[in-house]
């Protein structure tokens, strides 16, 4: 039995449903096919930061495309994802210096692109955001970024885009797809197969099993960053804050929800087993992570974390996705591996493969991304 | 008035914490919750309802019974003993990392 | 001089009975083991100890079981200069071998070759409409109270729920001197005469039953049998002040009262097997999801071990049983030569004792259609306030059926105590609302840390 659709997304996370409801919107029938349930795997987990700062300059206008979805996410979902737009502060630590300049580099560029920030001294930082410790050296403030729900996005997109007509199927794992002739098949572990002249492989940190399918294998990495949450407290922290450095050890960052509890993230993250579904934390890594927030913002010692958790993140070894068409079958395209910062970008990854998909080009540059980069030469 | 009523072992020598800067009499021994709930009804505000808290489960377990040291270090009344002098916040002081009070 | 041996590391998670049983059989056997608790004294639950200027006499205390605690106790400060005693430590997680520990701001970690996890009990809430309010205690509580400070929770209590702790409690106020007002029971007396068979296992525990419901009707106190609980009635700023129920004969009546002492028996702390990922299984008899153990009390991982209350709820005297032999299957299992007819005893009495539980456990049904039936207004997750109401709300907008996906979307369990209070009853609910059976609802996965943990953790090494 062979159920049929114009397009197959396989892979339910944020790429996958919110690409499912701009397909719709574009008048393409969607079937969304997910292992486990919607959103559970990297974008239901993750910190939840909706920033554009700091990504590469070229992402930059995907991410401008991903904010103005996250803004009217309200009307588009009629969900709150507790998306909030309440800044976001990067900030840089005394003893490496020369990122300051680094730092006001990156500004001239983001603010060609439409990103303004503003570069703050330790002190000046201090004054306006008390929280901040004694090494603190400066920080790039964006008063236009955020933080949203990450267990409420992806499934609200997915409800959005079953409402909108997608058909959904959750406990779907696929364990094959091939293209025969015009259309691609796609059997589950169940034996179920689906059909399509278009496939959309969103599959996240397990997106390599199905390119080396169609002879695009591709060194990705899966791992798991540690992220801890704090009782509620009184709500005072606007902005998601984060620190710029080239130590993964001391790589922290953390926001405090409306309701209080502050999520901190960061810090050596673990390993992570994608065939099991888990990601564990490692318990040296929560305590690398509070002693480098308690670096960061000397007065969150006073509380308490009250539940860690990772989750299953794909990375690549140059850090930029997998997006766009493959090079060696048509029809199939590929949107994955988005090691450690897809969940801003997530909304804005699947309105332009939407658009690839119906219209065949897109103004976003996606070049970069290309899975050939990872083509062994022959 | 008192939501604690004592039943015996009442021999053993005062002390005297503060609570929200006001000395409450205890005696030796006295958990941080008995000492409070033997002269007030409650220890703290709900974060999500109107209703205040007097803790629930008294073994460590349910997190409902938090109190704070003046510097800031959050105690569990039902597991911590009262000293003489010790001073405690019934609400979390200082919210000091608040940005937009 | 002895040639030094290479001593085998075990570490004893709990100072309660199971564990001061397995410390005893360690040293019994030639091997130091270390034992965390996170209190500040040895006992664990049932034997817990009062402060040093305490006076009250072992009888007193303990009652019927004096004797028992006595010998416990005895047993332990016998033991300590033999073993590694680490009180007030909580093991907050384990990975790779290692339990992690926090002392206040002091952080450890810990190899293991054995690790034997009895960490008891706590109270198996049913949630009340009202039960947010100051002055709602679980029963367990209520006994610590009473134990190691003293005092009653209230001028007037109630005791509501079912089991064999609401019986037992209640009648030690009495003896103590509180105020009684009422004993509500949600069992039908009829429950307890279709469990005598399995009760009988262990006679003696049956007849004190017996006898303290004796006691307190002779002290005047109301008993009712298959009562429903409707609401703990009272206001945000000084709590309790009363409760409605309906009557096992249908009548609905309420009693004044500025305290009620509730519970549904108790559920093992099982987070510890959880994140040294035992393996678990539904235990249809009690509705929870245990570890899975062999008949020594070997968890499905190597080289961990669960005894107690935290790995089953059989009692206080199982404990005792289950703690030595779970030891002596790791001190076997680290080829130290071990008694097998001990063990083989041991597990005859364990056995007992699981059949008295049984026998519990239909004499005090966990009245699980009561989480269905919660009004919507009712707070089901007393951490973060969230309803009946609002989780169905969720269900119904989301789809979401197992249990912890109505999480993530309700918040329920998601608070400080980690779900220990709401989880099972909330599974009950999902499970009734979505018309599945409560297994199919799965379990809350336990998640570090097993109690909260302070930022400042490391600070001081
Ligand atoms: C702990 C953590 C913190 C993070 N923090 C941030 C942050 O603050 N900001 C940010 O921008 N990004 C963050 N990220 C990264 C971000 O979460 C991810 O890049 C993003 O969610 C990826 O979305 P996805 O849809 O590609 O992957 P996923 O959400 O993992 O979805 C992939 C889905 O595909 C399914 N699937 C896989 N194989 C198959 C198959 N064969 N058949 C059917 N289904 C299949 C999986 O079950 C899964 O649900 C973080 C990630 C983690 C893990
Ligand atoms: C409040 C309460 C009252 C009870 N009263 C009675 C009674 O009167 N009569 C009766 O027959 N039964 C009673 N029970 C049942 C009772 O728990 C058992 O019968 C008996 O105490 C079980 O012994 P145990 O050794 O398994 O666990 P416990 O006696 O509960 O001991 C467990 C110990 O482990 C420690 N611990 C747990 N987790 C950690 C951790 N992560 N880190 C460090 N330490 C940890 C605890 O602090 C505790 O001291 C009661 C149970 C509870 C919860
Ligand atoms: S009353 Fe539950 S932790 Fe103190």
């Amino acid at each position: 039995m062979s159920a049929a659709s114009d397009v197959i997304i396989v892979g339910g996370g944020l790429m996958g449903s919110s690409a499912a409801l701009f397909l719709r919107g574009h008048g393409l029938s969607v079937t969304l096919l997910e292992t486990d349930l919607i959103g559970r795997q990297a974008s239901g987990t993750n910190f939840g930061n909706v920033r554009r700062q700091g990504r590469p300059i070229h992402q930059l206008p995907l991410a401008n495309r991903a904010i103005a979805i996250w803004r009217q996410s309200r009307e588009l979902l009629g969900a709150d994802v507790e998306y909030l737009q309440s800044g976001h502060i990067r900030v840089c630590y005394r003893e490496r210096p020369e990122l300051v300049g680094s730092m006001e580099d990156y500004a001239a560029k983001a603010r060609e692109e439409g990103l303004e920030l503003e570069l703050l001294s330790g002190n000046a930082l201090r004054d306006k955001f008390p929280f901040f410790g004694p090494d603190v050296l400066a920080g790039s403030y964006s008063a236009t970024d955020g933080h949203a729900n990450p267990r409420l996005a992806a499934p609200a997109f997915a409800r959005a885009a079953a409402r909108l007509g997608a058909v959904i199927h959750e406990n779907t794992k696929i364990v094959d797809a091939q293209k025969v002739g015009e259309d691609f098949i796609v059997t589950a572990v169940d034996g179920r197969t689906f059909r399509a002249p278009i496939l959309l492989v969103t599959a996240g940190a397990w997106g390599n099993a199905l390119s080396s399918q169609f002879g695009e294998p591709v060194p990705i990495t899966p791992k798991g960053p540690n992220m801890s949450v704090t009782e509620p407290v009184p709500y005072g922290i606007l902005p998601a804050i984060g620190v710029m450095t080239p130590i993964e050890e001391e790589t922290v960052y953390f926001r405090q929800v409306a309701r209080g509890n502050i999520v901190l993230g960061g810090s050596t993250r673990g390993p992570s087993f994608p065939d099991q579904y888990r990601a564990y934390v490692e318990p040296q890594n929560t305590l690398s992570q509070l002693k480098h927030i308690r670096r960061l913002a000397p007065s969150l010692g006073k509380l308490n974390i009250i539940r860690v958790w990772s989750g299953i993140e794909g990375y690549m070894p140059d850090s930029q996705p997998v997006m766009g068409p493959s090079a060696t079958t048509s029809g199939l395209y590929y949107a994955f591996g988005f090691s450690g910062s897809g969940f801003q970008i997530g909304p804005g990854v699947g309105e332009t493969m939407a658009e690839v998909i119906a219209k065949g080009a897109t103004d976003i540059p996606i070049a970069p991304y290309r899975i050939e980069r990872f083509a062994t030469p022959t | 008035m008192s939501r604690f009523v004592r039943l015996g072992e009442t021999d053993r020598p005062a002390i005297t914490v503060h609570v929200d800067g006001a000395p409450v009499e205890a005696l030796e021994g006295d958990t941080l919750m008995v000492a409070l709930l033997s002269q007030g009804g409650v220890l703290r505000q709900s974060e999500f309802g109107p209703e205040k808290r007097a803790g629930f489960c008294l073994m460590g377990a349910c997190q409902d019974c938090w109190v704070w040291t003046e510097s800031g270090d959050r105690l569990r009344a039902c597991s911590t003993l009262a000293a003489s002098g010790q001073r405690i916040l019934t609400s979390q002081p200082g919210a000091s990392w608040s940005n937009h009070a | 001089m002895v040639e030094p041996r290479i001593i085998p590391r075990v570490v004893i998670v709990g100072a309660g009975p199971a564990g001061t049983r397995a410390a005893e059989a360690c040293v019994q056997a030639g091997v130091r083991p270390i034992v965390l608790d996170e209190g500040r004294r040895d006992g664990g639950q049932i034997y817990r100890r009062q402060p040093d200027n305490f006076t009250r006499p072992y009888a007193k205390l303990y009652g019927s079981e004096a004797g028992r605690a006595q010998a416990l106790h005895e047993t332990f400060d016998g033991l300590k200069g033999a073993v590694d005693y680490r009180p007030e430590t909580l093991v907050w997680n384990i990975a790779g071998g290692h339990i992690w520990t926090a002392s206040q701001t002091y952080a450890d970690t810990l190899p293991f070759d054995a690790l034997l996890l009895c960490t008891g009990a706590t109270d198996r809430l049913m949630p009340v409409k009202g039960w947010q309010f100051a002055g709602s205690y679980s029963l367990g509580g209520a006994q610590v109270a009473l134990k190691s400070q003293a005092v009653s929770i209230g001028h007037k209590v109630v005791f509501m729920g079912s089991g064999p702790l609401l019986y037992l409690v209640a009648s030690q106020y009495v003896e103590a001197g509180a105020n009684v007002v009422a004993v509500l029971d949600t069992a039908h007396y009829s429950a307890r005469i279709k469990a005598l068979p399995d009760l009988l296992a262990v006679p003696s525990v049956l007849w004190n039953g017996v006898a303290l419901t004796m006691k307190l009707k002779r002290a005047g106190v109301a008993v009712h049998n298959g009562i429903k609980p409707l609401e703990i009635k009272g206001n945000a700023d000084s709590g309790v002040s009363g409760v409605r129920f309906r009557t096992g004969a249908g009548a609905e009546q309420e009693i004044i009262c500025d305290a009620v002492a509730m519970g549904h028996h108790l559920r093992p702390e099982t987070q510890l097997a959880d994140l040294a990922r035992c393996a678990f299984a539904f235990d249809p008899g009690t509705r929870q999801w245990l570890p899975k153990r062999d008949g020594d009390g070997r968890s499905s991982v190597a080289g961990v071990y669960l005894a107690g209350d935290g790995a089953k709820i059989l009692g206080a005297r199982s404990a005792e049983a289950s703690g030595r032999l779970a030891a002596l299957a790791a001190l076997g299992d680290l080829g130290l030569p071990v008694d097998k007819g001990e063990m083989a005893s041991l597990r005859g009495d364990v056995g007992t004792y699981a059949k008295f539980a049984r026998g519990l456990a239909k004499a005090f049904p966990w009245p699980s259609e009561q989480a269905s039936q919660l009004p919507d207004d009712a707070i089901l997750c007393r951490c973060e306030g969230v309803t009946a109401g609002d989780l169905r709300g969720v269900m119904r907008e989301t789809g979401a059926k197992e249990a912890n996906r109505a999480k993530a979307f309700s918040r329920v369990g998601m608070g400080r105590c980690q779900g220990r209070y709401c989880g099972l009853a909330a599974a009950e609910l999902i499970a009734a609302e979505a018309g599945v059976p409560v297994e199919q609802v799965g379990r809350l996965r336990g998640q570090a840390p097993v109690k909260p943990l302070t930022i400042a953790i490391g600070e001081e090494q």
